[in-house]
């Protein structure tokens, strides 16, 4: 095998068929990013709809069978809406913030295989948009760029609840970032390779195959929450609490940007489920009927399938549970998540080399968190000890001298 | 459910409300069966021989804490007389900006004149349609309010338009409790008093219809009546549902 993983078959002959080649590839492109926007589209509906159930309402019935399409409806009525840029508001970075939401969302899809492989006009060719060697480094790459779309969303807006929203938002995705490296990390330590493609063939076809059993189950629950703080979703939607901050940072949003927003959020649930799949539930893996025909359809249905429980978890972690407060949320990333993927990462890496390894590695671990544990005992001890009382807001900061000094020389 | 395994307490509760029906309706198309004793728009109730009840003494617009009723009295023409006795109100005009439908016009009307709908939909886009003259609130020849263009019915909300006034023992004395202390309305006769809480209810004949009835699927289990309850409840639910000839009750 390659050591940057597999290559992509479609240049596997070099540029022969230049034409063709491209022909494929743009197809690829279009059909994708077609699939991603309707299945957008029909996102918002299902989330609304399932939540409506869930709560007992009724939810979007005017528009289309069911309200299929209420999303449309809200797209026409978003896109005709007077777009407003606050006076003080950084223009350009204003507008620039949306489409850096928008585009990582877009871009993650890529890397996801979506089913097997097709034979077209004599070349193979992925189900899947492309394949580049570094594969899930794009997944961290894009969501650290979608953190600028809203912490300059939330900077640019010029007022006070986008900026908090902005700060909680920066800092609570750089704290999930590193529990969601490290589980990268595992899986790619089990794998062999960074490449999408080769994490999905390398698990097998069943249930026990999958990287969710295969890696102990712990490292998918890890990333399964490091993953919904990233998106920013329930129960993890500090950043858009609607209670505190209005609407976080699209507060001072309208028209089509705000649209872009909401769908920049849509997308990225998908997509992120569908990296779910891919990392962890064997992508398009399962059975497939013994026909001679239309045996590329049967991944597809499988990976959809896989990817609409997801999305279905995620409404049902709205409709279920109550918001973290923000402090929960950085102590769950810190002090519970980081050190638990650690650990696991550990494990698994030395059972890779030797079973011993592993067990040596399993009772360290097991030393390191009982002494963990007790530093944040005593941590928590001290905070909420008698040292944690600080006296009442006493003297100035500045002694009186120095500022009867600085007014001084205002005057002069 | 207790102990750690109560965190997907909220799971379980969330996915079995998928299976429920929801509790709202399609507002516009559909409504939901109101209170017997709602507030809603007036009326002017008439006597069974087409006399108007309404004496113009204005005692309502007396009791009126927003001051939204404006009554003026006149003699009766001898020869053809609006109310029976000697005057009738000559003006009546309720302004549905002020009012806040409290029903203490109809607790003050000594001949049980002005009592009120279920009918609560107002919509204006003028302030002077805001006003409702005797031309609007006078019951027409049937007894029933009149319909006006922009209201919206469905059958049975003009009924029971005083509901409220019926529920109210005289002096609020338990012992007058089912008493029928008022006069018979054009259409409908002298109506059946609600009964109290001291004997059966009897809700057919008031117009009664409970919520918690309706929509007794969404209650906790011992909030719900008993005949509804269990097997035997989806049973009579059935059967209240098929025709008469088919051993229904409707």
């Amino acid at each position: 095998m390659n050591t940057l993983g597999t290559v992509d078959p479609l240049f596997a002959h070099g540029v022969d068929g230049w034409g063709v080649v491209l022909l494929i590839v743009a197809i690829k492109v279009l059909v994708g990013f077609g699939a991603l926007m309707g299945s957008v589209t029909l996102m918002i509906w299902f989330e609304r709809k399932a939540i409506s159930d869930m709560q007992s309402r009724i939810g979007p019935q005017r528009w289309g069978p069911f309200g299929i399409l209420q999303t449309l409806a809200d797209g026409i009525k978003l896109f005709f809406k007077e777009d407003l840029i606050p006076a003080e508001s950084d223009r350009f970075v204003f507008k620039l913030a949306p489409y850096l939401a928008l585009v990582p969302a877009v871009i993650t899809f890529a890397v996801v295989p979506v089913g097997g492989t097709l034979h077209i006009a004599g070349h193979v060719v992925m189900l899947q948009i492309a394949n580049p060697p570094m594969g899930i480094l794009l997944l961290l790459a894009m969501s650290g760029i979608s953190v600028y779309g809203v912490m300059l969303a939330g900077w640019a807006s010029g007022s006070k609840y986008p900026l908090i929203s902005s700060v909680r938002a920066s800092a609570q995705m750089i704290s999930y970032e590193a529990a969601l490296g490290i589980t990268i990390v595992t899986i790619v330590l089990v794998t062999g390779s960074l490449s999408t493609h080769d994490i999905v063939t390398s698990q097998g076809h069943w249930i026990w195959h999958w990287n969710v059993i295969r890696l102990g189950v712990v490292p998918f629950v890890i990333f399964w929450m490091a993953i919904t703080a990233e998106l920013g979703r329930p129960p993890f939607d500090v950043v858009e609490a609607d209670s505190e901050l209005v609407g976080g940072f699209n507060t001072e949003y309208s028209s089509i940007r705000f649209a872009l927003f909401y769908m920049a959020e849509f997308m990225n649930t998908i997509t992120m489920s569908a990296i779910i799949v891919t990392l962890f539930f064997g992508g398009p893996a399962g059975w497939v009927p013994p026909v001679s025909h239309l045996r590329w359809v049967f991944p597809i249905v499988w990976f959809v399938l896989k990817t609409t429980i997801f999305c279905f978890c995620y409404i049902w972690f709205r409709a279920a549970l109550p918001r973290f407060r923000y402090d929960q949320v950085m102590d769950l990333g810190w002090k519970r998540l980081i050190p638990l993927s650690l650990g696991w990462m550990l494990i698994v890496a030395g059972f890779l080399l030797r079973p011993a390894y592993g067990f040596i590695m399993a009772a360290v671990v097991m030393l390191a968190s009982v002494v963990l544990g007790r530093a944040f005992i005593l941590g928590q001890t001290r905070e909420t000890g008698a040292d944690s009382i600080l006296p009442p807001v006493g003297p100035r900061p500045l002694p009186p001298e120095v500022l009867r000094s600085w007014s001084d020389r205002e005057e002069e | 459910m207790a102990g750690p395994l109560n965190f997907f307490g909220g799971f379980k509760l969330t996915f079995q409300h998928l299976a429920r029906p929801p509790v709202t309706l399609s507002y516009p198309e559909e409504k939901r069966p109101k209170q017997p004793r709602q507030h809603g728009r007036h009326v002017l109730n008439r006597y069974e021989d087409g006399m108007e009840k309404c004496i113009g003494c204005e005692l309502c617009a007396g009791a009126c804490p927003v001051n939204c009723i404006y009554v003026r009295g006149l003699d009766n023409p001898p020869d053809h007389p609006v109310s029976p006795g000697e005057r009738y109100g000559y003006v009546y005009e309720i302004n549905y900006l002020r009012c806040i439908h409290c029903d203490l016009c109809v607790e003050a009307c000594p001949t049980q004149a002005i009592t009120e709908t279920k009918m609560f939909e107002f919509s204006f886009t003028n302030r002077a349609d805001a006003i409702y003259t005797k031309a609007e609130l006078v019951v027409d020849d049937e007894g029933f309010p009149k319909h006006l263009p922009w209201e919206d019915w469905r059958d049975g909300e003009a009924e029971m338009t005083g509901g409220w006034m019926r529920a109210t023992s005289p002096s609020g004395d338990a012992s007058y409790e089912g008493v029928v202390q008022w006069t018979g309305d054009l259409g409908n006769g002298v109506r059946a008093p609600e009964a109290g809480q001291s004997t059966n209810r009897d809700d057919d004949a008031t117009g009664s219809k409970q919520l918690r009835r309706a929509f007794f699927r969404h209650l906790q289990p011992i909030d719900v009546n008993e005949d509804q309850r269990g097997l035997q409840g989806m049973l009579s639910e059935a059967r209240k549902k098929m025709p008469k000839r088919f051993g229904g009750s409707r």
